[in-house]
């Protein structure tokens, strides 16, 4: 059902934790849904200097999580606002369909993350358009 | 990795069984030497029909039934789907009416839904916290326009034991036909359909250490049942197609082994369970057993464990070797955990937090140690990436 890289990336996830001192958090999903997806960035300049995250939910949750959370850790703001859920889907070697949403969770929790900065900064939300939990966004690839 | 992951501890037996040697043992004639059709007049067809004719005798007698009662077909979902279309069908005319419950397996819940397609009215009856149908509930429900009564004799998921008895005490009190599905139960709770008050039954072959895509259904004598296939004369011309004579032999030979000696059986395998159960709840905190404290199957253990999901439990302890079962929304592809778990009342965080651990006859105390060994680091793991997680509520330090 799952790539290798996806589940080497879920048994041995990277980034976890939580961060006492993060310049921004974003946490979206709900337990009724089954997943929850937490990420902590610290934030130096504009470049994202540390990243974790914290995560309730599958295989594919966790794994999704540590691969963005890996691959956004030195972006700029800008770039890791516009990593897709299918950047994340294709470094993962690929989801199976039903489990595409973990990705989206991802890069939705994210820009929940950079917002969360860019509001403690005072500076106005960037538009994260209408994402829903449970898979009800329209992902956009993968 | 731990050397028994060489090994798979196979702890998934709801889902379904090895078969055993004696059964293939038994099987084996039928492949290619005693491949006659049993339809077929000529004397080289003699075997083959007395190896359904004995296979026949079989599973009666495991259910104190009659021969001519039993129908085999290909499965636990195609005798549920006969069982239940068939007589609302044939019985039309004297009522549309349908009772079953919240928790039963999806072949009766999804041929109910196709009968309120087709204009039938359906009752779901709810359960206990324990997951229990209360035959009071079925009086209730109960209307004259009622025909059929289908209450799981025990469950899947969670092995909680139904009164089956007291449901269909009550269905007869009112007339109406009372079907159980007992595709998990046959091997472990005895079976006597006159005295459990039951009309039909359905079974599964594989559930009971014989061959998947074998089953059969009870039928008592005398219930109004349309056919389930149309064809040939077999089955007494309600099940038409040439018979699987190797899987109904099959078939036969498990359910004698499995009936033999039910009650040693539940001993010694609820002595591991029993085990199983003290462990995990002894050292895993934030952990709870569903289902029925001592109304259950002797194999089941179901466990929901706070603030993680099942599917990553799942895929954890494969890695170490364990095979086991989840009621987990993920682990299905649908976004809503188990209806059986939301249905005891459960919530939707502790539905998705669901570990099934089956046991079954290949099983050893070697086994149960060993997932005690592994199963609190798994937990303890995914609760260290869970958010959900409280400070300090991880694992219990275990010696």
């Amino acid at each position: 059902m799952y790539t290798e890289r996806v589940i080497a990336e879920f048994t041995n996830p990277e980034n976890v934790g939580e961060m006492a001192d993060a310049d921004g958090v974003g946490e979206v999903g709900s337990p009724t849904c089954g997943d929850i997806m937490k990420i902590y960035l610290k934030v130096e300049g504009d470049r994202i200097a540390d990243v974790r995250f914290q995560t309730f939910g599958c295989a594919a949750a966790i794994a999704s999580s540590s691969m963005a959370t890996r691959m956004i850790r030195g972006m700029t703001l800008a770039e890791a606002w516009s990593l897709s859920n299918g950047d994340v889907v294709e470094s993962l070697g690929g989801l199976p369909p039903a489990k595409v949403h973990c990705s989206v969770l991802a890069s939705d929790a994210i820009r929940a993350a950079i917002n969360d900065w860019r509001t403690r900064q005072g500076l106005p939300p960037w538009d994260a358009g209408s994402r829903g939990c449970c898979g009800e966004a329209e992902p956009e690839n993968g | 990795m731990n050397d028994q992951a060489d090994r798979p501890v196979y702890m998934d037996h709801a889902a379904t069984t090895f078969m055993k040697p004696e059964v293939l043992a038994a099987m084996a004639p039928y492949f290619s030497q005693y491949f006659g059709n049993p339809s077929s007049l000529y004397r080289f067809s003699g075997e083959p029909r007395k190896g359904v004719d004995a296979a026949r005798r079989q599973v009666a007698a495991a259910l104190g039934a009659n021969p001519e009662e039993i129908y085999f077909c290909a499965g636990g979902s195609e005798a549920d789907n006969w069982a239940i279309k068939g007589v609302a069908l044939a019985n039309r005319k004297r009522g549309d009416h349908i009772i079953t419950s919240a928790i039963e397996h999806h072949a009766v819940l999804h041929t109910c839904e196709w009968l309120k397609r087709q204009g039938f009215l359906v009752t779901y009856l709810p359960v206990d916290e324990f997951g229990r149908v209360d035959p009071g509930s079925v009086e209730e429900a109960i209307t004259d326009r009622t025909t059929l009564v289908s209450v799981m004799t025990a469950n899947n998921e969670i092995g909680t034991i139904q009164p089956v008895a007291e449901i269909g005490r009550v269905a007869h009190d009112h007339g109406a036909l009372f079907h159980t599905d007992a595709v998990q139960a046959v091997g472990a709770v005895p079976i006597d359909v006159d005295a459990m008050n039951i009309d039909l039954l359905s079974l599964s072959g594989h559930k009971f250490y014989g061959p998947k895509g074998t089953g059969a259904l009870y039928v008592r004598r005398g219930t109004r049942l349309e056919n389930l296939v149309h064809g040939g004369g077999q089955e007494r011309g309600r099940r038409a197609g040439t018979e699987n004579v190797p899987g109904i032999v099959g078939l036969g030979r498990a359910i004698e082994l499995a009936t033999a000696d039910i009650e040693g059986h539940n001993r010694r395998i609820a002595a591991m369970r029993d085990r199983l159960i003290r462990g995990v709840l002894g050292s895993i905190p934030d952990a709870r057993l569903n289902g029925h404290p001592t109304e259950r199957l002797a194999n089941n253990a179901n466990f929901s464990f706070r603030y993680v999901e099942g599917e990553s439990i799942l895929l954890l302890l494969d890695a170490q070797g364990i095979c086991a079962s989840t009621g987990s929304a993920c682990s299905s592809g649908s976004l809503e955990p188990s209806h059986v778990l939301l249905a005891t009342g459960l919530s939707h965080e502790e539905a998705h937090g669901s570990l099934r651990l089956t046991l079954g006859d290949a099983n050893t105390e070697d086994d149960v140690d060993y997932v005690l060994s592994v199963l609190p680091d798994v937990i303890g793991r995914l609760r260290r990436i869970s958010p959900l997680t409280p400070p300090g509520a991880g694992v219990r330090e275990v010696d």
